[in-house]
């Protein structure tokens, strides 16, 4: 999975562009890269169009994520899902409640 | 029938990921299905590695098995650790609001609502981890 970061507006909107597939073994890649970049972050949006799947070890980092965006003023915003994404999301429940673009 | 026998640790994922996506591949299986069936090989192989042998260490044999008549993949997970039926636990509840949910048992139950058919059990000191999913 690769991760490319961009920051806007002084720093406070981050979006992260993910690609490849977000599985147990690249989940912590994610993990870090927010981790990393999440100080004085404002709004946070997640660029999915080039991922391929998504495991439950990607869902717990997305769970992490939303629920430390949720305290903050933009929150968390994913785009770009595709079916198969799409589809995990609905059988777990996350598409009722994230921010799906 | 082809199997593989990894030690069960989570750097042998992509091994094993990749063993199944060249049978898979072989049989001109659908993307949906492939990625679906890649999402269960992640997530039986995981609790596998994590827990089978916790604290210590094990192989993992993975078997793949086709059904040319009905198009049926069947992959069993077996290991020799302690004897642990992922099936009964009881599902998560998926309309608890996310600010409220700990992701626990998200994973098979990702498993169970993808394949066609989830079967344990435990034979000859090993548990087995049997998937179906017509493709």
């Amino acid at each position: 999975m690769n991760i490319t970061a961009n920051k806007e507006n002084n720093g406070t909107h981050l979006e992260l562009v993910l690609s490849g597939r977000l599985d147990t073994v690249t989940a912590p890649q994610l993990e870090e890269a927010l981790n990393k970049d999440l100080d004085g972050v404002e709004s946070l949006t997640l660029d999915f169009s080039s991922l391929d799947y998504i495991s439950s070890a990607g869902l717990r980092v997305l769970l992490s994520a939303h629920k430390l965006m949720s305290h903050r003023q933009g929150g968390m915003k994913i785009k770009g899902v595709n079916e198969i994404v799409k589809e995990v999301f609905d059988v777990t429940g996350f598409s009722d409640i994230l921010n799906i673009e | 029938m082809k199997e593989i026998v990894v030690p069960a640790v989570i750097e042998n994922l992509p091994k094993v990921v990749s063993f199944i996506e060249d049978e898979l591949e072989a049989l001109d299986c659908p993307v949906k299905a492939q990625m679906q069936i890649d999402v269960a090989v992640d997530e039986l192989f995981t609790n596998i590695a994590s827990y089978a042998y916790d604290p210590g260490t094990g192989d993992a044999i993975i078997r793949f098995d086709f059904d040319e008549t009905d198009r049926i993949v069947t992959i069993s997970f077996m290991d020799s650790g302690m004897p642990f039926d992922p099936l009964a636990k009881p599902d998560p509840n998926v309309k608890v609001p996310l600010k409220e949910r700990q992701a626990g048992g998200l994973g098979i139950f990702l498993v169970k609502k993808t394949m066609d058919r989830v079967e344990y059990r435990y034979e000859n000191g090993m548990n087995n981890l049997t998937i179906q999913k017509q493709i």
